[in-house]
């Protein structure tokens, strides 16, 4: 076991406390910029609840040009966050997708605005379940309404607007953040000019859904979730957190990735313990993910993000057929799967390129070839770099952005 | 002797125009009203796509092989992954001017559902395929005994994707049993130039190496 799993399978109630206040602060007081939306401007959720006040933490990096043409949107997964190209403020790694955005990468931050946001529902400074309730003056916890990916892109568009864009060039994100770019494209297709939805899909499965129950029990089944009002009860619902990270973890893998990487090698010892300690490579590899996982993650909002997913079903807003979504659509498209992906498997992405067609959309579709899983996107992958560079380019082209961005 | 009369039989490269593009593409191309919308089934490294895109068409791309769709991707070319055979089911009626099926047909394993669908995804369809009735051919075969290969179709029997060959003359009843109406039609000789126009079907079918047909719904 390492010295991070010790950590947080034996956390102290001081250590607990410390990190609540950490999440509360950076809850409501993120380390980046943000927007705050008073009563003058309420966001109507699909659930039918009023919220209201709505703050957006976010971060850009380039410059908009004159013309207003430039802006890229990222949308990120369920356990990101707005800090996709720089430092993290609680973690200190890199941003999470420096292999796609910055200076020179596919998504050039000299020629583009690049935008990300945090998602309506997360904890690192856009309202959500450990945000503060203002009605009560307390977290929100479980009282914090249930939303939908629709209702994070409303939001999204919210802050666009805030940021005097009327078209974005381009809306690109992978997996949850995928589905938010599908979404866009649908609720507002005169306002993307390119869509880049990776490893998604229209609507999530059975076996997701399944998949996101667990984890979500996981959570609650931790006595220090409370109800989910750990953060007002100073408790830490860690382990359960951590579980459902290690069993969503095995999902963004893949058998021929994991084999790779760990095999069945043991972990510092040459010989099984006969006990339960993490005699395996692979073990110990998951207990770190949870433990780490759990410092900068908030369980309730784990249950909301899922939650959204799950609810997912562009088909079900268009009397059950995606094309309509998609009907007459100016938008261009770029759809790219990974031939390991078993959590948004390729059929999937193909589901996604026949709606488009079918709605006569102008669409690329690409499948990666890799055996890293639908983790891949995050990855230093050349494949999908090298699609992404050209796709973007000849939309750049085609919208008349030059290769300075003007 | 027998290795340098196959090699004779055998054209050394495939014909090009004089601005680099393949004559069977300019052929093809030429078929295509400017401004129009385009489906190219089978587009291969994109390269049809792109003189299209030139002359100001609005060009789209299936290809099944993936190393040749993620080069056209990279290109900005708007071709997704798929197959001929399984995939064109998925596309709305009337949604193109123009389905191209360019060194394709022969590929495919259902020709004539293929053609099927073509004719009612596109108003018009654009047929080019190696004829196999070709005298080069027919003189392999003849006189070699064995399938013949060409500089277009240089692959041995038993690796070719190529497994529905044809002539011009069966490519004619097929799209009588499809009700196909033949607007166009151009033979190429194996140096890309066009055959006499008015030279009769037999003649086309025995000097014609490539066909290309413009088709649309009867």
């Amino acid at each position: 076991m390492s010295a991070d799993d010790r950590e947080c399978m034996n956390e102290t109630p001081a250590m607990a406390r410390r990190d609540v206040a950490d999440r509360l602060r950076e809850a409501e007081h993120p380390q980046s910029p943000f927007v705050r939306f008073g009563d003058e401007r309420p966001l109507a959720l699909d659930s039918g609840v009023i919220l209201s006040p709505v703050q957006i933490a976010y971060q850009t990096y380039g410059t908009l040009n004159a013309a207003r043409s430039n802006a890229v949107l990222i949308c990120h997964a369920l356990t990101g966050d707005q800090h996709v190209a720089n430092v993290h403020p609680v973690t200190g790694k890199t941003g999470w997708w420096e292999t796609l955005i910055g200076p020179g990468k596919p998504i050039d931050t000299e020629r583009y605005f690049v935008i990300c946001a945090n998602v309506l529902g997360a904890c690192m400074g856009t309202t959500g379940p450990a945000s503060i309730n203002p009605a009560t003056g307390q977290v929100w916890g479980l009282d914090f309404p249930v939303i939908t990916i629709r209702d994070m892109v409303r939001a999204q568009a919210m802050l666009i607007d805030h940021l005097g864009i009327d078209t974005l060039f381009a809306v690109v994100g992978g997996s949850m953040g995928g589905m938010q770019v599908l979404q866009w494209a649908a609720s507002y297709p005169e306002r993307v000019f390119a869509a880049l939805p990776i490893a998604t899909a229209t609507r999530h499965s059975a076996q997701n859904i399944a998949f996101d129950e667990v984890g979500r029990q996981a959570v609650m089944a931790d006595p220090e979730w409370r109800k989910g009002r750990y953060l007002i009860e100073g408790t830490n619902p860690s382990r359960g957190l951590a579980v459902a990270r290690m069993g969503a973890h095995i999902t963004y893998l893949s058998d021929a990735a994991l084999h790779r990487k760990f095999g069945r090698k043991f972990q510092d010892r040459s010989n099984p313990t006969f006990s339960f300690d993490a005699d395996f490579e692979v073990e110990s590899y998951l207990r770190h993910q949870g433990s780490t996982f759990v410092e900068r993650f908030d369980a309730n909002t784990y249950l909301y993000l899922t939650r959204a997913m799950d609810y997912f079903d562009l088909a079900a807003d268009c009397d059950g057929v995606v094309a309509n979504a998609f009907k007459g659509t100016k938008t261009r498209f770029c759809v790219i799967s990974f031939t390991s992906d078993w959590l948004f498997p390729t059929p999937d992405s193909r589901a996604i390129v026949h709606a488009l067609n079918a709605g006569g959309a102008r669409v690329s579709f690409a499948e990666v070839v890799t055996d890293k899983g639908h983790d891949a996107f995050l990855l230093d992958e050349p494949e999908l770099l090298a699609i992404v560079r050209g796709f973007l380019d000849a939309a750049a082209q085609a919208r008349g952005i030059d290769a300075a961005g003007g | 002797m027998l290795e340098r009369f196959r090699r004779d039989l055998t054209m050394a490269e495939a014909a090009r125009a004089p601005g680099g593009a393949r004559v069977d593409h300019l052929a093809v191309a030429d078929m295509i009203e400017p401004g129009s919308r385009v489906l190219d089934v089978g587009c291969g490294d994109g390269e049809l796509l792109r003189l299209l895109e030139l002359r100001g068409i609005d060009g789209r791309g299936i290809e099944l092989s993936r190393e040749g769709v993620n080069d056209s991707v990279a290109k900005g070319l708007a071709v997704v992954q798929g197959d001929a055979d399984t995939d064109l089911v998925n596309y709305p009626d009337d949604g193109f001017d123009y389905v191209v099926l360019s060194q394709t047909l022969q590929a495919t394993r259902e020709p004539r559902v293929v053609l099927e669908h073509m004719l009612r995804i596109g108003r018009h369809a654009v047929v080019s395929f190696p004829n196999f009735g070709h005298w080069r051919i027919r003189l392999q075969i003849l006189f070699d005994g064995r399938m013949p290969t060409t500089a277009n179709l240089p692959e041995t029997w038993y690796d070719t994707p190529n497994i529905h060959f044809c002539t011009i003359k069966d490519f004619r009843d097929l799209c009588d049993v499809v009700g196909a109406k033949m607007e166009k039609a151009v033979a190429l000789n194996p140096w890309g130039s066009p055959l006499r126009f008015n030279a009769p079907w037999w003649f086309w079918n025995m000097f014609g190496e490539q066909g290309v047909f413009l088709l649309s719904r009867r």
